[in-house]
């Protein structure tokens, strides 16, 4: 597990059903990108969260492929409807294998 | 407000203003839509008017880097803050103790990025967080100290500072700390490298102006560390000296030199009463 990993989520806790909200994620990660080389020109090898998925009661939100030239730290910005009351999983696939995610339960309003 | 005959015959010329013009806008910065800060103000009575307003580097910034600034969530800044959490708690040195040993919860810093750089009796100097930070390690801990104006001091220096944010800045510049304050005002009106220079030309004679691509601020230090856009990670004051004179084409001061202390000390009293805004977000 790359260092200094965390997840952040930020989503409503409660909302009308069928409303749409925005949910705010970031992923604290250098996101190394395999093009750069050290200070004796050996290069640095590829280490990046290469998928980001978001679930809501086991449907499929969003799920997102990302590449090298992601910068640091990722962040995504989206919407989803609200059909019902539930949890909210995101998961970041990280290229040595962790696997990172979070719940948010919202609840009807 | 800063107005020239350029940019006054600019707008003539494109009448769409606003579009030319680099003049500082007048937002609003409220944090979480919660904390006020305060961005413009009346400038302290030992700069003698030579600026109508002191401005916070954040009214320079476009709407979009402005925005980023108003949401923790979108400040990337806070993530080097939870870092900075991290270091807080974590044991090191020969001493067996964190920062939480002493100073328990980080919410004891309240008010020290708002008075800092201070005189320091004891030591019979002035000092800036970062030096306080060392001292501590240092002698308290049993620890080696941070680089001056490394990823981890400036992790620091950001839980300290977001622990005074929406605090007016308060440096005191009379007593014994004054000499230093002189050195700094000495500095800050310094031509230097090939340039030829002063802090004073571009953020004091040419601010709300574009130097190149850049909008020129006021050099204002209330927001610091500050994490740029540009290079994606919190930037330390002296971090920022340093990039600033180098671009004058001159050999710079070191980090944690006097030089750069004195400046500190002076350039954090031009900003005496705008809101500590630790961490900032600017370009």
């Amino acid at each position: 597990m790359a260092s200094g990993v965390r997840p952040r989520v930020k989503a409503p806790r409660s909302a009308e059903a069928g409303e749409v909200v925005t949910i705010k994620t970031l992923i604290s990660h250098k996101m190394e990108s395999g093009q750069r080389k050290d200070s004796d020109g050996n290069v640095i090898p590829r280490s990046i969260i290469h998928r980001f998925t978001c679930d809501f009661n086991g449907t499929n939100v969003i799920d997102v492929k990302m590449e090298p030239a992601i910068s640091t730290n990722p962040y995504f910005e989206f919407e989803a409807k609200i059909p019902e009351a539930g949890d909210m999983v995101f998961t970041w696939h990280d290229d040595d294998g962790s696997v990172y995610t979070e719940t948010k339960s919202v609840a009807m309003a | 407000m800063k107005f020239n005959a350029m940019t006054a015959m600019a707008a003539v010329l494109f009448s769409v203003p606003g579009l030319v013009s680099a003049d500082p806008d007048d937002d609003t910065l409220v944090v979480n839509g919660e904390i006020e800060m305060t961005t413009k103000a009346e400038p302290p009575a030992h700069l003698d008017g030579v600026l109508p307003t002191i401005m916070s580097g954040w009214h320079f910034r476009a709407d979009e880097t402005q925005a980023l600034q108003m949401d923790d969530f979108d400040n990337s800044g806070m993530i080097f803050v939870d870092e900075g959490r991290a270091q807080w708690n974590k044991v090191e040195g020969s001493e067996g103790k964190s920062c939480a040993t002493c100073h328990e919860d980080p919410s004891s810093m309240k008010g020290v990025r708002a008075t800092y750089p201070k005189w320091d009796e004891t030591a019979g100097e002035v000092q800036t967080v970062a030096m306080q930070v060392n001292d501590c390690r240092e002698n308290n801990m049993g620890a080696d100290p941070y680089g001056y104006t490394s990823g981890q001091m400036a992790n620091m220096e950001a839980l300290i500072a977001v622990q005074s944010r929406g605090m007016p800045v308060d440096v005191a510049i009379d007593g014994p700390a004054r000499d230093m304050w002189e050195a700094g005002k000495e500095l800050y009106y310094t031509r230097t490298g090939q340039l030829e220079l002063s802090c004073a030309n571009c953020h004091e004679d040419n601010y709300g102006n574009m130097i190149r691509a850049d909008h020129l601020s006021q050099g204002q230090i209330n927001g610091f560390p500050t994490y740029r856009l540009k290079n994606a990670k919190l930037n330390t004051v002296h971090a920022r000296f340093k990039g600033c004179v180098r671009d004058t084409r001159a050999e710079t001061f070191k980090p944690g030199s006097d030089d750069f202390v004195a400046l500190e000390l002076y350039v954090a009293s031009r900003g005496n009463g705008l809101s500590v805004e630790g961490p900032s977000v600017r370009n």
